[in-house]
């Protein structure tokens, strides 16, 4: 279990590494640094100056190595459109993504489990048939699309919730959150349906094909002899044993949703790192760039790490199938 | 008296269109509603946009056809709508219609040239890490790892703004398209090289392969002769819903600027010109463009499915 721990912890430290130097490639040739930051009146001495400050004269490991030093501690160095400190930057929006995505991340369960049992119950009906259509069509629907549709339909024809920002926010320490307040609470309502609806038609199709196997089991038939009300069959029975994918997906899917909540906050003007990033894309500012990708990584390599470490917790078999 | 032998002719080979029309797929295709919807909506697709020049009423990208006093005309069925603006202009009297066939040709070529290189690009490297093993393998093999520790979406982003970066500014528009091509193939071709190196590897330790080494086929030979046909099977599912996940990426990038630009917009970039107009009642040039991509998106994952489904040992 031990090896096992540090093997895949060890996994987890080279693939962040193999990020860093991604990030570090892009912050570093992606355009000279010193150009980017140099203004107008710098003269030559003074940009050959700053160029020694920021160290890029040293060897590519040295710089490699102090860049991966100072991301570690949260050092992304300065934004170039604005001056401030990229991890501030990226702090002060970080709760505005992590509420969509959370609040995301609940309505899919909440609306995707239902839905999929009652497919998986009633197949072959028409409302099963046309859930399963309408499924397809949400997988295929771009998360921008979604967003573009639902602002039509119930902010600019019905008028119902507001289209862009998160509304008033509330301050508890270091955290601003939206969810203590009806303009906030409303304002979230269409990003997280946005945001969600690729994941729900997940959610469905994994509760409905993992219903329809555990229908088929010898212990729900047996149930079914011994005269157990159908309702306790299907929900305290079979739905039980389906839940762990569920789960397992829905963990590992957060990383994502994470990264995918960029495009729902580009389409509602949502204060989130996702538009921050977006906005440095199109200004260039390639710290501000490299902190985000080093971040949502992070988030997205931890939970996978914790997902496969909770397996093989739980299931003692997978430790030496994973070498 | 004569006796005149018919000559007994040999039993015909089957044409291969009859052979075809024999197979288990062909059945399964006519048997599935869902698919056919997907092929003809899909065909008309393609037919449409491919011929856009010839039944587009107007060339949006032809500035002296573009009228400014016809802007912002609503669709025809609506009251002030003009012929022959079908589904109405933009603020620029760009016909919608025509922007939407010329873009959704632009969409398509992209989808199938990400899917193309992607494919080039995992079916070698999958090949050579399956067949060779050992270190090309692990090596291969950790970049993926990698590569599918970032989300897709953030890949793409970084490859399409960074090379556009590199380019030097007078080609940005030129190679708007080679860039986007290149962002969606770095963030796909890992799918493809890990299923075909699982298969690879499954393959080269059976009986006909150990013939083909034991008579001195190279190696390259063997890979794209023996090896590589009996990979293709999941590799088509996999590239039909990749087609259509490649469309996706692009009118993504495209709708977040980072993509086509409005000289030559795609599906994507009008979507992205035509949210600015949400607010003002300016329904049209938004709504046409989402509702051909969506269209376009939804038949290609329809034939996906069925595929997915038709090819599947374990369902037959």
């Amino acid at each position: 279990m031990i090896v096992f721990l540090i093997k895949r912890l060890a996994n987890a430290v080279l693939v962040m590494l193999a990020v860093a130097l991604l990030a570090f490639l892009i912050f570093r040739f992606a355009g000279d640094p010193v150009e980017l930051m140099a203004n107008e009146q710098m003269s030559q001495a003074d940009r050959i100056e700053l160029r020694e400050k920021l160290g890029l004269n040293d060897s590519f490991l040295t710089q490699y190595g102090r860049f991966v030093v100072n991301a570690a501690r949260g050092d992304f160095g300065i934004s170039y459109r604005n001056g401030q400190d990229v991890m501030t930057l990226i702090a002060e929006r970080f709760p505005a993504t992590m509420e969509l995505a959370l609040v995301a991340t609940i309505l899919s369960l909440l609306i995707g489990i239902p839905l999929g049992v009652v497919t998986a119950i009633h197949r072959g009906r028409w409302y099963s048939e046309g859930l399963q259509f309408v499924s397809i069509i949400g997988v295929s629907l771009p998360s921008f699309v979604v967003g573009i549709l639902l602002i039509l339909v119930f902010a600019v024809t019905l008028g119902l919730v507001p289209a862009f920002g998160r509304g008033d926010v509330v301050q508890l320490g270091w955290w601003s959150t939206g969810l203590l307040t009806a303009s906030g609470r409303a304002s979230l309502l269409l990003p997280s349906l946005a945001l969600a609806l690729y994941q729900i038609t997940l959610v469905m199709r994994l509760v409905r094909a993992e219903m329809m196997e555990v229908l088929r089991s010898d212990f729900v038939k047996f149930a079914r002899a011994r005269g157990v009300p159908r309702r306790r069959i299907y929900f305290r029975h079979a739905l039980r044993n389906c839940l762990m994918p569920v789960v397992t997906m829905t963990a590992m899917n957060f990383g994502s949703l994470i990264a995918f909540a960029l495009i729902t906050e580009t389409v509602f003007q949502w204060p989130g790192m996702g538009m921050l990033f977006i906005q440095a894309v199109t200004f260039l500012d390639m710290p501000v760039m490299a902190g985000y990708l080093c971040i949502v990584s992070f988030i997205f390599v931890t939970l996978n790490t914790l997902v496969d470490i909770a397996y093989a917790v739980i299931d003692p078999r997978l430790r030496d199938a994973t070498r | 008296m004569t006796d005149h032998v018919q000559p007994t002719t040999p039993p015909r080979q089957p044409s291969r269109l009859a052979r075809w029309r024999q197979s288990d797929l062909w059945w399964s295709f006519t048997h599935k509603p869902s698919a056919i919807v997907g092929a003809v909506m899909l065909t008309f697709l393609i037919v449409t946009a491919f011929s856009a020049p010839l039944i587009a009423p107007q060339n949006p990208f032809d500035p002296a056809q573009l009228e400014l006093w016809n802007s912002e005309l609503p669709p025809i069925w609506e009251a002030d709508g003009q012929w022959p603006y079908v589904l109405g202009t933009d603020t620029q009297g760009r016909d919608m219609l025509s922007a939407i066939l010329y873009g959704s040709r632009i969409s398509i070529l992209i989808g199938v040239a990400s899917v193309m290189l992607s494919l080039a690009v995992g079916l070698s490297l999958g090949l050579i890490a399956g067949y060779f093993g050992r270190f090309i393998d692990n090596l291969l093999m950790r970049i993926g790892d990698v590569l599918l520790s970032i989300p897709t979406i953030l890949i793409a982003i970084l490859v399409s703004a960074v090379a556009r970066q590199m380019l030097p500014p007078e080609l940005r528009d030129v190679g708007a398209a080679a860039v986007l091509v290149l962002a969606i193939t770095l963030s796909a071709w890992v799918q493809y090289a890990r299923t075909v190196r699982a298969q690879t590897i499954v393959e080269r330790g059976k009986e006909y392969v150990q013939a083909a080494r034991l008579l001195k086929t190279p190696a390259r030979r063997i890979m794209l002769k023996h090896i590589l046909p009996n990979t293709l099977t999941p590799i088509m599912v996999a590239a039909t819903l990749n087609f259509g996940m490649a469309i996706l990426t692009e009118a993504t990038l495209s709708f977040l600027g980072i993509g086509m630009p409005p000289s030559q917009p795609s599906l994507g970039t009008l979507i992205r010109l035509g949210n600015q107009f949400l607010f003002s009642g300016v329904w049209w040039v938004v709504l046409f463009p989402v509702i051909q991509l969506c269209l376009l998106v939804v038949s290609v994952n329809l034939l996906g499915d069925w595929l997915r489904d038709a090819l599947n040992p374990k369902l037959r």
